[in-house]
């Protein structure tokens, strides 16, 4: 009676290691795993990595679109800095052009204007020659005229042609 | 029962984990319907509601359900890619069938009044040892009698391996005792202590240390219910991750 009780009491104490609930524990148990593992490995793994499948799809594919669309960005900025790049070298070249032109028609007035300068300081070099010709002849008639005039002025027997030769030396001299 | 009675404190932690049968008193059989009957079925109704229910929609873009199903999915798949290797992969139905019955049954045994069918060595040692002969038939089935590297630490100094080796051989033997324990004990323990900590709130003056105590404790086994059904499954990518690559 006494030990029954004691075992009672263990019993109550620790149902786990009461045995003769082991094969109905066991038994459900199996049950229990065997439906989860059939509702996990027909239905819900296989629809879940699809699903994760699927996803990882659409987002490799918006990657790989989103890539392309970059390709053309970049692509349409090398054209643009290529349009930009010929404007400014046919800019350039106009530019070059318009100069090379003023630059020849500048030419072409400078040659004229020194060609007329010339012929105007020739012109003018030949006036002053005459001019200076005709004043030698003058201050020599003068020279003539007024040496004779103080020579006879002086008392001095007036020979014209002493006086003329006179001057003459002088002047050359 | 009175707890002013003259013999002191009845409480009695251990009542919660007794297995009755449903219908009518008797004798516990092997197809009786008990209260383990009744837990199991909804912890195999929770894996459905969890993990089939809420991936009806089969959206690109998850609702919350639909995630969490995936986020369980995506924990177990890794963490046995990570762990046992890509071969290993072959294994996951099976691995992910442990892991979501052990957290269904450890989340519902907290529910207050339940019945907690992994507190009981009887589940999780059929559990361990499911796993202990499956792992070990298929480290034979992979392997052949090269398994038995296992047990043979090349790396070791000769005349130690065969220390080793006996060391190994036991420690290989005693996986499915610690891994069965383990759950069981962690989950028998907080479960006992919580109604204990129950009994005391009968008592007035410190009802609410007891009762605050019980709130601590529960947050405790909110933590230990995910933490424990997370090491037996890690534990099982690692014995399946031997059997797979015997060599040390």
């Amino acid at each position: 009676m006494a030990t029954e009780t004691v075992g009672e009491e263990i019993e109550a104490g620790m149902p786990q290691l009461d045995f003769s609930t082991f094969p109905n524990q066991i038994f459900w148990l199996v049950v229990a795993l065997f439906a989860i593992y059939y509702i996990l490995s027909r239905i819900a793994l296989p629809r879940i990595g699809s699903v994760l499948a699927e996803r990882q799809g659409t987002i490799t594919n918006d990657i790989a679109a989103a890539e392309e669309l970059k390709l053309r960005a970049v692509g349409a900025e090398k054209a643009y800095d290529k349009a930009l790049a010929d404007a400014r070298a046919e800019a350039n070249k106009i530019v070059a052009a318009a100069k090379a032109d003023i630059q020849a028609d500048l030419d072409v007035a400078i040659e004229k204007a020194d060609a007329e300068i010339a012929a105007k300081s020739a012109e003018s070099e030949k006036a002053i020659n005459e001019i200076r010709a005709g004043a030698m002849e003058s201050i020599e008639a003068v020279a003539k005229d007024t040496a004779e005039a103080i020579v006879s002025a002086l008392g001095g027997s007036s020979e014209k042609a002493a006086i003329d030769s006179a001057v003459q030396n002088r002047l050359k001299g | 029962m009175a707890a002013e009675g003259g013999n002191g404190i009845s409480i009695k932690p251990m009542e919660q984990f007794k297995v009755t049968p449903l219908f009518g008193d008797g004798d516990v059989g092997m197809f009786t319907i008990t209260n383990v009957t009744f837990w199991l079925f909804l912890a195999v109704v929770a894996v459905t509601l969890l993990m089939v229910l809420t991936t009806r929609g089969r959206t690109v873009v998850p609702d919350r359900g639909q995630s969490v199903a995936e986020l369980a999915y995506g924990f177990v798949y890794k963490m046995v890619e990570d762990v046992a290797g890509k071969e290993g992969v072959r294994y996951f139905p099976y691995i992910m069938t442990l892991f979501m019955f052990i957290v269904c049954a450890n989340f519902l045994g907290l529910i207050p009044m339940s019945f907690t069918t992994t507190s009981h060595i009887a589940v999780t040692a059929v559990l361990a040892l499911a796993v202990f002969i499956s792992v070990t038939v298929i480290g034979f089935v992979k392997n052949g009698t090269a398994f038995l590297g296992l047990f043979w630490v090349s790396s070791a100094p000769l005349v130690l391996r065969p220390i080793l080796a006996i060391i190994e051989l036991i420690s290989y033997f005693v996986r499915p005792v610690s891994h069965s324990v383990r759950l069981a004990g962690a989950i028998l323990a907080g479960h006992a202590v919580i109604k204990v900590f129950a009994g005391f709130a009968v008592f007035g003056a410190i009802a609410p240390l007891a009762i605050l105590g019980m709130v601590g404790i529960y947050a405790l086994e909110v933590v230990v219910a995910a933490v424990q059904a997370y090491v037996f499954t890690i534990l099982t990518c690692v014995y399946l991750k031997d059997a797979l690559h015997p060599s040390h």
